[in-house]
């Protein structure tokens, strides 16, 4: 029998619910199931903590300590011959456990095998550097500092890549508004002008939707729509494209379209 | 009399025309708008090809000029991160006096659709803009009609306006 639940503040409630939703996952299965698979994940947890191993969508996903993210890396690729690290970055999960997931997307040309390597640090942890490995790493770990947040220990550069130096700020965690923060949305005046032309200037205008109605030039009729094919000039004499002046300019003559003849037989 | 020596008298007059200097002046500067290359994004492509011999920008007397010394036509075509946003200024000021700035497409004019923390919402909040021109992109009829409209308001004011202020915003 179903659980009873009062129904006397049912229009109170909204409608739909979506109690019966499931996010979907993606499946994972054991990595006993690929013989090659296998034997990297036994010569890893040979040497390091592992704490989770599956395969999902083909690709084998090892869980590691965030300590050993180098030498794990370093052993992928003197060892297992995981010769190519196709991509890094982190994911935001501070939100839910106070934590950034760190991937590395590595792929061996000679197994023909993608193995992605994943660490857990907290927000105010660093993580080494696997430049010294890969120079892929160079840029994707700058990106990774410049987004994120996420400091980077023994990068030989470790400078922001997207951004301005000055930037205040993480734009790819989840708390980052995607309009900007304050520091933002006055960064291009605060720089040239300095902070006392926010007056003048004014705040930027962040609404796609808004229309000057009474703007003088009318450039779009929008706020003044009517009907499909009423007349609109309000009177006024129809102007026609023109491309000089009415009274001409000095030395230049000017073109005029009752005299010009247009040529149909471009042939003739 | 010699072939090539010119009758004042009998062929229309001697060769004295009156004018004022301003006409005179700003007949020359709405004649040879040198337009610096700014192509930050799409609008750009648009841009170069309005230059280029199918549209021809050279028959209105505007040249693509590469330096901001030479040039006193600044085309803002494209996005303006915020992060680009003191270089234009800064090459802004390094052109010569008088200068004039078109604003091309929805990204310069508004920020259009990068509504987003990287991208300055709509050049004027940085240099003074003379013509705003809509579109995404514009194509290059539009960027030459905007040329046009700019000779047409280069005549119209003094020569010597390099002393008024502009308004920013």
């Amino acid at each position: 029998m179903r659980a009873y639940t009062p129904k006397d503040d049912v229009q109170k409630k909204p409608y739909y619910t979506d109690r019966y939703w499931v996010a979907p996952q993606v499946a994972k299965s054991d990595v006993s199931e690929d013989a090659v698979f296998a034997a990297d994940l036994e010569a890893i947890k040979a040497k390091f903590d592992v704490l989770d191993a599956y395969i999902q969508v083909g690709q084998m996903v090892v869980v590691i300590n965030a300590v050993d993210n180098f030498s794990v890396i370093e052993m992928m690729k003197n060892v297992l011959a995981y010769n190519q690290l196709s991509e890094m970055s982190a994911i935001d999960w501070l939100a839910s456990e106070g934590k950034f997931e760190i991937f590395y997307q590595m792929l061996s040309m000679s197994k023909r095998k993608r193995v992605r390597i994943k660490c857990k640090i907290g927000e105010k942890e660093s993580i080494q550097s696997v430049e010294k490995l890969f120079r892929s790493a160079d840029w994707s770990e700058r990106e990774m500092y410049d987004m994120f947040g996420v400091v980077v220990n023994n990068h030989p550069f470790m400078k922001r890549i997207l951004m301005p130096d000055d930037w205040e700020g993480f734009p790819l965690r989840k708390t980052y508004p995607l309009q900007g923060d304050e520091f933002a949305q006055w960064y291009e005046v605060d720089k040239i002008f300095g902070k006392e032309a926010r007056e003048i200037i004014g705040p930027e205008n962040r609404d796609p939707a808004r229309i000057d109605r009474y703007d003088t030039e009318r450039f779009a009729r929008l706020g003044h729509e009517v009907p499909h094919g009423t007349d609109i000039s309000q009177g006024e004499p129809d102007t026609p494209l023109c491309y000089q002046e009415n009274d001409g300019v000095f030395m230049i003559e000017k073109f005029d379209a009752e005299k010009s003849v247009v040529i149909s037989d471009r042939h003739r | 009399m010699a072939q090539h020596q010119v009758n004042y008298l009998k062929d229309g007059g001697l060769p004295v025309a009156l004018t004022t200097i301003d006409k005179v002046v700003n007949w020359g500067r709405s004649n040879s708008i040198w337009a610096l290359t700014y192509g930050l994004a799409c609008c750009g492509i648009e841009m170069m090809a309005s230059g280029a011999s199918r549209y021809d920008f050279d028959r209105f007397g505007t040249i693509f000029r590469a330096s901001p010394r030479q040039a006193e036509l600044m085309v803002v075509a494209g996005t303006l991160t915020k992060k680009h946003a003191e270089f234009i200024r800064r090459l802004y000021d390094q052109m010569t006096e008088p200068k004039w700035v078109i604003s091309m497409g929805s990204c310069a004019n508004t920020g259009g659709m990068f509504n987003t923390y990287a991208t300055v919402q709509g050049v004027d909040r940085v240099i003074p803009v003379d013509l705003y021109l809509p579109g995404c992109a514009p194509r290059p009829e539009t960027l030459q009609y905007a040329v046009l409209l700019l000779q047409q308001k280069i005549r119209k004011e003094s020569a010597s306006r390099a002393q008024k202020p502009k308004r920013l915003m």
